[in-house]
């Protein structure tokens, strides 16, 4: 917790709204997922996305690197403008990483080769250099000895950890992450979550949809709740679970603190 | 603990055993391995010595075959005919060395550990044809020129199947992931192509190639007809490729493609690394599947005029100074394809092994 309050201090003379998302809008065909969503996200900020399924929460996230297009509003990712324009996603992608629910970890290529792919073929970094790169941040995942394995010969919390490596390789700026503990036995939840708490701990920006309300205390410095496509809260964690004002919020609270 | 409780318990049966397990366990059972035992006992036998026992090998002539076997030096004697069809005898080393270059780039990938064996695998691939496009047909390099008319037997065939499959790779790797793009016109296109091409008969293609061809070019432009029909069999094959491909693609999570884009990697990249070496190696069978009947359909070139091994042979059976002879031609024919099919099969089981990297995540 020490590391968290000095990067608190830290994050002042930080860039503020690194992420700005103002009156967003996106329909899966008729469906209005997304309704005028705003959102500013200072540098080194930790935000928590929770809410009930279906709300919203994942197409949310992964409006933010692009995965899924938005309709109407702007998405500002470290001053560049999410459009149609190839360019500017691909150079928000290099900025942002991403940790899925799933691993999406690429099965015919070991740890070490998942980790450099990108800074090798992006970043065009020469081999050796993208592979000692990779080489710390496994490390620092604790997982430096499984560097030859390939992903099917590990477990689910193992993976989980190559995954957050893998984005952590190409130098992000913006970590996003859509509920990386829910595919996972609770014996690995709290492996990956450590490694999530150091490096909040580090001053990385983080957007995490999650439920551990754990971590979301720990580590959060606002909470968001999002319900049918709204954000209906948005609150610092202690405010949040000790104060909750709608009355959408207090239920969920209920629902999930009750197990 | 002792060690006995760690050992896992033998199951090695003695062979009056086995044979009671394996051969003898019911009455229908005990009655099925008599009657298959007795059909093999008579088949084998007169099968045997027709290829060996009774079987002429020497000899100077047609003559010679009295025996009632097999009359082999039918095929010994027209060999440099089935091998290398109607290629100057003086110039038959060019094609020795091309026999010879593709055994060491092949052989070797059924040897474990042999050294270098990717690379020349690698060579197999690239240099080996370009060696093959200067020597086989000549003309330059103070080589004399050998026209395409005279090639023929087991040589054309390797010829045919081997520019066949090499070429058809690429391009139906492009035409899936073509079929399978975002753009109307791209996609539309690819449709158009894989459904024409792969709804029209083989010999309908070559007979297309040979002869419909020539009458819609433009005046002065020709194509040797060995051309036209390795161009005819290589689209034909790529559309069946592409198909193959496509269920591979299509095998691919949507995870997959999503880490590929979240890491910036690009559409080619994301395709060339990440989407194409997963969906490839699924497909190993159903590709290697495809390989194989083109190695086969080849045959039909026949009916073009060009002589493959199985002309060459058919036009030497016609020939009255052999008699009877048509039995040990096809055996003989059937034996060469066998090989290399069996070659072409063991080499993709190899493969898949080696890029079995564990289960899916
Ligand atoms: N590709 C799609 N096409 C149409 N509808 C979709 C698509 N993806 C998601 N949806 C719908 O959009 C809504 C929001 O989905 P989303 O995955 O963002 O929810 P979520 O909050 O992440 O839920 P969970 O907690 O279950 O992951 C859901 O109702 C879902 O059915
Ligand atoms: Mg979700």
């Amino acid at each position: 917790m020490m590391q968290h309050s000095e990067s608190v201090e830290t994050q002042a003379e930080n860039k503020p709204g690194i992420i700005r998302v103002e009156s967003m809008h996106k329909w899966y065909g008729d469906f209005h997922v997304l309704k005028d969503l705003n959102l500013a996200v200072d540098q080194g900020e930790r935000i928590v996305i929770c809410g009930p399924s279906g709300s919203g929460k994942s197409t949310f996230i992964r409006c933010i690197n692009r995965l899924e297009e938005h309709q109407q509003g702007k998405i500002i990712v470290d001053d560049v403008e999410l459009t149609d324009d190839v360019r500017h996603i691909d150079s928000v992608r290099r900025e942002v990483g991403m940790v899925f629910q799933h691993f999406n970890l690429f099965p015919h290529l070991t740890v070490l080769e998942n980790c450099c792919l990108s800074p090798i073929w992006v970043r065009k970094l020469p081999r050796r250099e993208a592979e000692a790169a990779a080489m710390e941040y496994l490390e620092r995942v604790k997982i430096p000895d499984q560097a030859a394995k390939y992903p099917g010969q590990l477990s689910g919390g193992q993976q989980q950890r190559v995954a957050i490596a893998r984005a952590l390789c190409m130098k992000p700026k913006i970590m996003l992450f859509d509920e990386p503990t829910s595919a996972l036995d609770p014996e690995m939840i709290k492996e990956v979550l450590d490694v999530m708490i150091e490096l909040a701990g580090s001053g990385m920006t983080m957007i995490c949809v999650t439920h551990e309300m754990g971590f979301a205390k720990t580590v959060a410095d606002r909470v968001i709740f999002m319900d049918e496509g709204e954000i209906v809260e948005e609150a610092p964690p202690t405010e949040f679970f000790s104060n909750p004002r709608e009355p959408r919020t207090q239920k969920f609270l209920q629902q999930i603190l009750q197990h | 603990m002792t060690e006995s409780t760690i050992k896992p318990p033998k199951k090695n049966l003695g062979p009056v055993k086995w044979m009671r397990t394996h051969l003898f366990s019911s009455w229908y059972n005990s009655l099925l391995t008599l009657v298959v035992g007795y059909l093999l006992l008579t088949s084998v036998g007169p099968l045997v010595s027709w290829v060996f026992l009774d079987a002429t090998f020497e000899g100077s002539g047609p003559g010679d075959c009295l025996g009632e076997g097999a009359c082999w030096l039918f095929v010994s004697q027209r060999l440099n005919f089935f091998i290398y069809g109607f290629y100057p005898d003086e110039l038959q080393w060019r094609v020795d060395i091309m026999f010879g270059l593709l055994a060491l780039a092949f052989v070797p990938q059924f040897i474990e550990g042999f050294p270098a064996r990717k690379w020349l695998g690698i060579f197999g691939m690239s240099g080996l044809p370009i060696i093959g496009y200067v020597l086989i047909p000549g003309g330059i390099l103070g080589l004399e020129e050998v026209e395409s008319s005279k090639w023929g037997g087991l040589m054309l065939t390797l010829i045919l199947a081997y520019i066949g499959i090499l070429a058809s790779l690429p391009i139906g790797i492009l035409l899936a992931i073509g079929r399978r793009s975002d753009m109307p016109i791209i996609r539309g296109l690819c449709v158009v192509f894989i459904e024409v091409w792969r709804a029209v008969p083989l010999i309908t293609v070559l007979f297309m190639a040979s002869v419909m061809l020539p009458l819609f070019l433009p005046e002065g432009v020709s194509f040797e007809k060995l051309v036209r029909a390795l161009i005819g069999i290589t689209l034909w094959q790529s559309a069946y490729m592409a198909e193959v491909i496509r269920g591979g693609l299509q095998a691919i999570p949507r995870g997959q493609y999503e880490a590929a884009n979240a890491l910036g990697l690009g559409y080619w990249r994301k395709m060339g690394l990440v989407i194409l070496p997963q969906a490839l190696k699924l497909v190993i069978p159903g590709i290697v599947n495809t390989f194989i009947s083109l190695f086969k359909d080849t045959t039909l070139v026949l009916i073009i005029g060009l002589f493959d091994i199985l002309g060459a042979v058919q036009s030497t059976i016609a020939d009255p100074a052999w008699q009877n002879v048509a039995i040990e031609g096809y055996v003989f024919v059937a034996f060469c394809f066998w090989v290399f099919c069996f070659g072409i099969s063991r080499y993709s089981q190899n493969l898949e092994r080696k890029l079995d990297t564990g289960h899916k995540t």
